[in-house]
């Protein structure tokens, strides 16, 4: 039914995300410093979601696949991250010449094990059942997160590991907002990653591989792309931004424990979707707005109402607007 | 078989039991009758307890629940995330409104309604919230449906945390009454007096007694399940499962359909749980976490989706991997040692805390290893669907055929 050129979901989605806003800004008028403060966590956290919700969106763009093991690649690369710190005699009260060059090389070195891995994962339990039953790699999926998880679960124990904050100390109030050199890092260094995967998508040969095999695997084959390759690229680059993402949570928050994928995960799927699931500045969105909403409502509401009210966003998104904010509609397969 | 003309048929003709083992389905049946027959009576005997027959009580609601998903995910494939969320809302049904729990609550009164009256209202609370759920969202395509599912199976058991005035929240729902056997069974016979018409069951302290309840309730979904799959709506299933675009220029209704694929599968896990509710008699909402949903799902796929046989199958064997023999690892692992001599593996020295603790620590591995492994091995399941095996092995052939073709024309 169209009123006005839009359908009545269309309408019910931008009421939503309307009386949304305008609640936001009662509290932002009202108390302007909370409201700043929470939007700095917010952002931050959302970044982290972004990260993450990348390798979600672009594994399922291109093979289908609710990746459940995604959340724990992010978790793992926070442990490969920890262990690699712990090898150097790294300061953690202030900033020193070392500090600077372990961080310089940490991210290359996590993020290129972690492709590793994640590309291993996709050859042992994923390649071999593309032609089988849809259902049949959801489970391998959810069998590689539970191998992980029992991995780091070994590694490490059942405990909380603590991460070494490398960063510097600095913080500064700006107008009663509290921030730090942290934040502005995670956020700075997120913005870096997504804009170099955007490059990367739309501009090299192998991104251009990936898309024509997201549109349509059998036509991408017919014109000479090797699938299998572009397939574990995903994988390898999904992993890259997990990775990244799995040590700019540990620098940030400063402790990681074994089951941690497994929450942010769902979340990150959750900004996935919001974003429009396989479309890549759609799960960047996403994430951002999922971690505004999650610290929005750790503030507002209470913290024990946030997974319900995320997950709640979730489905009013799918009810109203099921391609989610920038999905396309495309014709089922 | 040639009788004579007016001569009855054997009895082993007219039984025809070689045609019926020849049917897979039947056989697997039989095989399942027969155990769950002797299963009290020889563990019984063999241990002296019933701590297996309460083992296998437990195991009686997870077949209950692959049934009823097998419906949504099998029959109708739609694949659904968020089973435990209905398991949920059965549970609570019964445990709120049979337990002393709502005196501590708004309410000021405690509610005692009968095992077997609320065992079909958890069945009607859970078909509902199956369809109010269900309504709005099976227009989506089919992995969008899984995530609203995804996402509704995590808000369940979080409301059953945040309304802790009314559900105890994370304290759970205790004290839950048992379930009692009708009166006309019960009677004035059953009292003190010698004579007894029916031993009587004390669901207080009687696994047993769970145990005959949850075969009676499978054998009643099993009937009823087998009946839909059988019926014009299992056919429509069916038809949308294959492809909805077609289903629907046939004339079949899909969102209706789906609809009914939904709730009577949401239905299925509201009678389980109603029965959980009563076996365990706690109810706390750790006990619908996700993973619940996941290990369900991974019980019907591993058995053969579509197939209630293998669901059944799946059910057990899965039920038995995740809760027999991999928390009981550890324990074999450490008696084998010793029994073979390598008794010092037990000891812990170092950073070695002993095989028990290592074989614990390994868990989540096994369990992992185990779930890949078998995906890859059976990527169809244990006990396949035969129309779906039909179908495959008919696209086999075609192939094959066109090869031999190609072969010819060269």
């Amino acid at each position: 039914m169209q009123v006005a050129g839009m359908s009545l979901p269309d309408y019910g989605f931008y009421i939503l995300c309307g009386t949304a806003v305008i609640l936001l800004l009662t509290e932002a008028v009202r108390d302007t410093t909370n409201f700043a403060q929470t939007l700095v966590f917010g952002l931050t956290q959302g970044a982290i979601f972004a990260l993450v919700a990348l390798g979600y969106t672009m594994v399922y763009g291109i093979i289908e696949l609710i990746n459940f093991a995604h959340g724990d690649v992010f978790t793992l690369s926070a442990y490969v991250g920890t262990t690699i710190l712990g090898l150097f005699a790294v300061n953690e009260g202030s900033f020193t010449a070392l500090n600077l060059a372990v961080l310089v090389i940490i991210f290359p070195v996590v993020m290129l094990i972690m492709g590793g891995i994640n590309v291993a994962i996709e050859r042992v339990a994923y390649r071999p059942l593309r032609n089988a039953p849809r259902l049949a790699p959801l489970i391998t999926a959810i069998g590689m997160s539970f191998f992980l998880e029992g991995v780091m679960f070994l590694w490490k124990g059942p405990a909380t590991v603590h991460f070494p904050n490398i960063l510097p100390q600095w913080t500064t109030t700006v107008a009663g907002v509290f921030f730090g050199f942290k934040d502005i890092f995670v956020i700075v260094t997120a913005a870096i990653l997504v804009a170099l995967l955007a490059f990367f998508i739309n501009r090299t040969r192998l991104g251009k591989a990936m898309r024509a095999t997201a549109q349509d695997r059998d036509a991408a084959q017919l014109m000479g792309i090797d699938i299998n390759r572009t397939i574990a690229a995903t994988f390898f680059i999904g992993a890259l931004l997990a990775g990244a993402g799995g040590i700019i949570y540990g620098l940030y928050y400063g402790t990681v424990y074994y089951q941690l994928g497994f929450r942010t995960g769902l979340i990150a799927f959750t900004a996935a979707v919001f974003g429009g699931i396989g479309n890549i500045p759609g799960a960047a969105i996403g994430g951002l707005i999922i971690g505004l909403t999650a610290a929005f409502s750790d503030i507002y509401i209470g913290g024990r109402w946030t997974q319900v009210v995320i997950f709640g966003i979730l489905i009013g998104v799918l009810v109203f607007r099921p391609t989610g904010l920038l999905g396309m509609r495309v014709p089922e397969k | 078989m040639s009788n004579a003309a007016g001569a009855r048929p054997s009895l082993r003709e007219r039984l025809n039991i070689r045609q019926r083992i020849r049917d897979r389905d039947t056989a697997v049946y039989g095989v399942l009758i027969i155990v769950a027959l002797l299963f009290p009576l020889v563990t019984i005997y063999a241990t002296g307890g019933t701590a297996l027959v309460s083992h296998a009580t437990r195991a009686g609601y997870w077949v209950l629940l692959a049934i009823g998903l097998n419906v949504v995910v099998g029959f109708a494939g739609l694949l659904d995330l968020g089973y435990a969320a209905f398991f949920a809302i059965g549970a609570y049904t019964y445990a709120l409104l049979a337990s002393p729990q709502l005196a501590s609550s708004p309410a000021h009164h405690a509610i005692h309604i009968n095992f077997w009256i609320l065992i079909f209202g958890s069945l009607l609370m859970a078909a509902l919230f199956g369809a109010v759920l269900g309504f709005p969202t099976l227009r989506l395509r089919g992995d969008y449906l899984a995530i609203v599912t995804l996402g509704f199976g995590e808000i369940v058991p979080q409301l059953f945390y945040n309304f802790d005035q009314w559900t105890g929240g994370i304290n759970a729902v205790g004290l839950i009454d048992q379930p009692l056997l009708p009166a006309w069974i019960q009677g004035p016979w059953s009292g003190d007096g010698d004579f007894k018409v029916v031993s009587p069951f004390n669901f207080n302290t009687d696994p047993v007694a769970y145990y005959v309840l949850v075969c009676f309730l499978i054998a009643i979904a099993v009937l009823l399940v087998t009946n839909l799959y059988r019926s014009r709506l299992g056919r429509a299933w069916m038809a949308i499962r294959e492809d909805e675009v077609a289903a629907a220029a046939m004339g079949i209704n899909t969102v209706t359909t789906k609809l009914l694929a939904f709730g009577i599968g949401a239905s299925f896990s509201g009678f389980a749980g109603a029965y959980y509710a009563a076996d365990v008699a706690l109810v706390s909402p750790d006990n619908f976490l996700f993973i619940v949903s996941i290990t369900v799902l991974v019980m019907v796929v591993l058995g053969g989706m579509g197939n209630i046989t293998g669901v059944i199958v799946g059910a057990l064997v899965m039920y038995y991997l995740v809760f027999y023999l991999i928390p009981g690892l550890p324990e074999n692992a450490t008696s084998l040692a010793s029994s073979i001599g390598l008794g010092s593996l037990n000891q812990s020295s170092g950073d070695w805390p002993g095989l028990g603790e290592e074989t614990q620590r390994l868990n989540f591995i096994i369990y992992g290893a185990i779930l890949v492994g078998m995906m890859l091995l059976r990527p169809q399941g244990l006990l396949p669907s035969r129309v779906r095996e039909q179908e495959l092995k008919h696209a086999a052939v075609q192939e094959e055929e066109a090869a031999v073709e190609q072969l010819h024309a060269t």
